[in-house]
């Protein structure tokens, strides 16, 4: 976080000597990824500074911007998300300006009232199994990055939900299994390489396998009753 | 070990493993493999094994630390003893050899968790290929058959250990000389052992009966005689009556489990059996 301290003669507002330093990197703050100040910069005299000019835009703007502006930065960070899910590289640095978001939208197009309890329960139980199993293996991923990066490599298996919901609407038959096969065995794929991307990363060499593991059984048992659900 | 017998055998003076025998002969003592040298490697590590447990769980139950040690394995670890529990040989105890006082919980955990997923969808499998070709079939996933399997399977892999463990304990304090394995041994031995009813659990599914019992029959007898192989070194000074006794137990509770579950999973089909049978001397056939 970025810390702007004046000095003891300046209330705060423009003045004859701003005297500021900057302490500390400000990557964690979401916007402001290429922000890097790393050391104290005292600047005196009417020398207006860019940097500080646009720290302060941004403390009273984030304070006082509308809430259409905060809506759309966090739109535009969570599709930026999903098109690291959808096209998996090894990333890192998404890791660090990962939010914990709710997986709502997953769940709610299962119908059916016990199911969705079922579902909802797998999904979150399972998610947090992993994370700790990582853990505790001796990865050093923070426990909320890694429910986050679960819940978000779990989007190819919903279009694959939404998919066969499509295709169950046509007569059932050998071929509409095939199809609904091929489309979840697909997903399920695309979902591994996701969040084998993020998570084998922060494992140490030589237990990437068992981290990867739960991830695939539970990715597996998903498919599996995405495939096998048919009301 | 290797290194460990040169030495001794170049300096029997040298102090790198703590050898009280007296008449053992230092350089018949390691690459033999006999039953009788793994006893006594047994015995010689019980005390290092006390020693060494010690050590490595010096942080407080309460921290995260603790709980990491139980996961201290890598991967190359866990496949070695998968190997093992899938091929007995005897004289080889699995304690003494694959887990060298070093237990781990992610074996266990995660190869019953296979199970219990292994179990469901063996049953749905079976379900659906029963009705395959009814049209007017409507598949249901019971989510009820991975709680029940769940709790059946986990309480398994940490009682049955449990009472074991206490029972060796209490042993140990009847009868000297008796090697007693820590509970996380036990647990470790009994999770690896069920690693073979997943792949005999998807194969279940094969409707013959002929070919079912086979399967249970293979995995009954590698499983069982894992933990036989295992359990015998530790009763072996008791009483011969005692030591049979809870040879037998062991073994029994096993097929207990495993013919139980397999059943389990396939209970819809055997109960469309039975009716399939049950109907077959009325003339008029039904369809």
């Amino acid at each position: 976080m970025a810390e702007a301290a004046e000095s003891p003669g300046d209330p705060g507002t423009a003045s004859p000597r701003p005297l500021v330093r900057l302490r500390s990197a400000t990557k964690g703050i979401m916007g402001l990824s290429d922000i890097s100040i790393s050391q104290d910069i005292p600047v005196e005299g009417e020398i207006t500074i860019p940097m500080r000019a646009r720290i302060r835009e941004f403390d009273s703007s984030t304070l006082n911007e509308s809430v259409q502006n905060t809506i759309m930065r966090d739109l535009k960070a969570v599709g930026k998300k999903f098109m690291h899910v959808l096209y998996p590289r090894k990333s890192n640095t998404l890791l660090r300006d990962c939010k914990m978001l709710q997986r709502g939208s997953a769940d709610s197009e299962k119908d059916g009232g016990p199911q969705f309890a079922e579902v909802f329960v797998i999904v979150w139980f399972g998610a947090v199994t992993i994370t700790l199993n990582s853990k505790l293996l001796g990865g050093n991923i923070s426990f909320f990055q890694s429910l986050c990066v679960l819940g978000y490599c779990i989007l190819p298996l919903t279009v694959a939900m939404l998919v066969c919901r499509l295709v169950l609407l046509a007569d059932p038959g050998p071929v509409n299994f095939m199809v609904r096969l091929f489309v979840v065995i697909v997903m399920f794929a695309w979902s591994i390489v996701a969040s084998t991307a993020f998570l084998a990363d922060s494992q140490p060499p030589n237990r990437k396998a068992l981290a990867v593991y739960p991830v695939f059984l539970f990715y597996f048992v998903i498919s599996w009753m995405i495939l096998t659900f048919t009301t | 070990f290797g290194d460990a017998a040169t030495s001794i055998v170049a300096n029997p003076d040298a102090t790198t493993i703590s050898i009280e025998e007296p008449g053992e002969t230092p350089g018949s003592a390691r690459s033999s493999g006999r039953e009788e040298d793994d006893e006594l490697l047994g015995n010689d590590d019980s005390d290092k094994t006390e020693l060494l447990a010690g050590q490595k769980k010096s942080s407080p139950f309460w921290t995260f630390e603790y709980y990491q040690t139980f996961f201290d394995v890598d991967t190359y670890q866990v496949f070695d003893r998968i190997k093992g529990s899938l091929l007995p040989i005897p004289g080889k105890n699995f304690v003494r050899l694959y887990i060298r006082s070093n237990p781990d919980l992610y074996g266990p955990f995660w190869i019953c968790a296979t199970l219990v997923f292994a179990i469901a969808i063996s049953g749905n499998l079976s379900n659906f290929l029963i009705h395959l070709g009814e049209k007017t079939y409507h598949y249901v996933p019971e989510f009820r058959k991975v709680s029940i399997a769940a709790s059946v399977i986990y309480a398994y892999a940490w009682l049955v250990p449990l009472a074991l463990w206490g029972f060796l304990v209490w042993r140990n304090s009847k009868v000297m000389n008796i090697v007693s394995y820590s509970f996380l041994e036990i647990v470790c031995v009994y999770g690896y052992s069920l690693f073979i009813y997943i792949p005999t659990a998807i194969l279940w599914i094969i409707p013959q009966k002929a070919v079912r019992w086979i399967l249970v029959m293979i995995a009954l007898g590698i499983s069982g005689s894992v933990l036989a192989m295992t359990f015998w070194p530790a009763v072996r000074e008791d009483n011969r009556r005692i030591a049979l006794a809870t040879i037998v137990t062991i073994v029994l509770l096993h097929m207990l489990l495993s013919v139980g579950c397999l059943r389990w999973t396939i209970s819809q089909y055997l109960r469309l059996l039975r009716t399939k049978q049950l109907q077959q001397p009325s003339p008029a056939k039904e369809e």
